[in-house]
């Protein structure tokens, strides 16, 4: 049985007091040590939940707790501790001269000793595979691997949660697959509860948890295979369904047997390839 | 191409300099500033070419950086000079053509003075040769340090010029970017008259503009998000060591000054 580590409860969030909620009512759990993925598209409030999470705005209404903290102005500092947040522009949330500066930047405003530093940049560099670019400026690096030194400064500050709020949205291929496969090994190998906020469908398929977000409101909740079900619906809230989905569906519709709607192509292709020795 | 005139400057290798301490190197710099003004006469002067060129031989820095690096200041130099020659009316008069009169005391201020101005240069570009843009910054807050009890925001200067250094190549990038893409809108950087190409600049600058401001905001955004909360409390990653080659150093520096106070006259 799962533990629910993160509490959202009735949260509505405005920008301005004149304009629309950005997030209204919103209310759901985040369970420990589990990928959820927070779909939608532009506007539908998926980064303001993101900000809201770890006290960049304070709600209007409705609370959030986390780990047994309720969010407010005096544990927002101990929230953060828990949050670690990844953003969407890998060269402006760089904040050292050098890889290594960059990943103890977090350490040094917590107050943690030279010695400890050393070993923990050592170690959470490692665990991104970047550990030979100790000194490198970060001009010198590619999106991907600046998302990579981003992902080691949340990791060196061992926090329970890590938010990646469109991390992978201004990378090229490549660069989305090794931040992707990073996060897919932290999560096995040090059991982290992973939240992303995309709207790269693809991405969302990996997780075990799916939250659509529209127009502020939450609007469906399930694993992937049953939010692509939808998939109308989704193309009418302005997102795509992954390629796999889309196929395995027409095909259904030609007539050819597939035994469901398959979430990756590797999928697909096994079920297709051995389809023949079935019939 | 414009990246290599700001880091161009900071030419890595391994040397006594380079490995010396940002401190000990600001504090030489900053005492040889005063010890100059001490010399006087051709032995004080010549003391202070031997110990200048001593610590550009000890650099290891290939003279074209040193040189490269100085054209502009060269013009300074001689411009100086002349000023002198022309300008000093005292001592014996040494050479003469028509109204031109050269005095010796003006020879000897020309050289002189612009001797000095040429040593106080080429100690500061060794400073800035052997050491990178973030260590003299790591220095200046640790020799700035005490002045945190006068509520002078040390941490926060120090900070302000390490962001400034790392986001130097990064709006370089932008820049060039920007400037292509104006380009092929038809904005003319390179070609037409003067007032045209300053006029110029204001497409490139304004999105430049907008854009800094908004990863000003990101930036804050992700410091405080990584527990940024000002420079109280704070530790440091970066550790600067005071070795015997810094005290060294500073001891030789010490006897300079105590051999030009016996040469002056």
């Amino acid at each position: 049985m799962k533990n629910s580590l993160v509490q959202i409860r009735n949260l509505s969030f405005k920008y301005d007091e004149n304009a629309d909620y950005a997030l209204k009512d919103v209310t759901f759990d985040i369970y420990e040590g589990e990928w959820l993925a927070i779909v939608g598209h532009n506007g539908s409030g998926k980064s303001t939940m993101a900000k809201l999470l770890n006290g960049l705005n304070f709600p209007k209404e409705g609370s959030i707790t986390v780990d047994g903290l309720l969010l407010s102005e005096e544990t927002v500092w101990d929230i953060r501790d828990k949050i670690g947040m990844v953003f969407q522009n890998p060269d402006n949330q760089f904040v050292g001269t050098t890889v290594q500066d960059d990943v103890a930047f977090g350490l040094e405003n917590h107050g943690i000793e030279r010695e400890e530093m050393i070993k923990r940049v050592h170690n959470a560099l490692e665990s991104v595979k970047m550990e030979q670019f100790l000194d490198q400026e970060p001009h010198h690096l590619s999106g991907g691997q600046k998302q990579r030194v981003a992902i080691a400064g949340v990791l060196a500050l061992r926090p329970n949660i890590i938010v990646l709020d469109e991390a992978t949205s201004m990378l090229d291929p490549r660069g989305r697959e090794e931040v992707l496969e990073t996060i897919r090994q932290l999560k096995a190998s040090q059991e982290m509860t992973v939240i992303s906020i995309t709207h790269d469908l693809e991405e969302a398929a990996k997780a075990d948890r799916m939250i659509v977000m529209n127009k502020g409101q939450l609007y469906r909740e399930g694993s992937p295979e049953d939010i692509f079900q939808l998939d109308e619906e989704l193309i009418s809230l302005g997102l795509d369904i992954p390629f796999p989905v889309k196929m395995s569906k027409m095909l259904k519709g030609l007539n050819i047997p597939v035994s469901k709607h398959h979430l990756s192509e590797e999928e697909l292709v096994e079920e297709l390839w051995t389809s023949h020795l079935k019939m | 191409m414009m990246e290599k005139m700001i880091f161009g400057r900071y030419v890595p290798a391994d040397s006594v300099i380079h490995r010396m301490d940002p401190r000990s190197k600001l504090i030489i710099v900053l005492l040889f500033v005063c010890v100059v003004f001490i010399a006087n006469n051709a032995i004080t002067y010549g003391a202070l070419v031997v110990y200048t060129l001593l610590m550009l031989a000890m650099s290891k820095v290939p003279m074209r950086f040193v040189f490269g690096g100085l054209k502009l200041v060269f013009i300074l130099i001689i411009f100086t000079f002349l000023m002198h020659i022309f300008l000093t009316r005292e001592g014996p008069i040494i050479f003469e053509l028509g109204w031109f009169k050269v005095y010796e005391e003006g020879l000897r201020q020309g050289i002189f003075i612009s001797l000095r101005f040429f040593l106080l240069i080429l100690i500061t570009s060794i400073l800035t040769l052997t050491t990178a843009p973030i260590a003299i910054t790591d220095g200046l807050e640790s020799l700035l340090g005490p002045l945190k009890k006068l509520k002078f925001p040390v941490h926060e200067l120090a900070l302000m010029m390490s962001i400034a250094l790392r986001f130097i190549p990064t709006l370089m990038e932008e820049t060039d970017k920007i400037m292509k893409a104006q380009s092929a809108r038809g904005v003319e950087f390179s070609s037409g008259p003067v007032k045209d190409r300053v006029m110029a600049i204001i497409p490139l600058l304004i999105p430049l503009f907008v854009s800094s401001f908004k990863r000003a905001e990101e930036l804050a955004t992700a410091m405080e998000a990584r527990g940024y909360r000002g420079g109280d409390g704070r530790t440091r990653y970066r550790k600067l060591v005071w070795s015997g080659i810094d005290t060294l150093m500073l001891l030789l520096l010490l006897a300079l000054t105590i051999l030009l106070i016996i040469f002056r006259t």
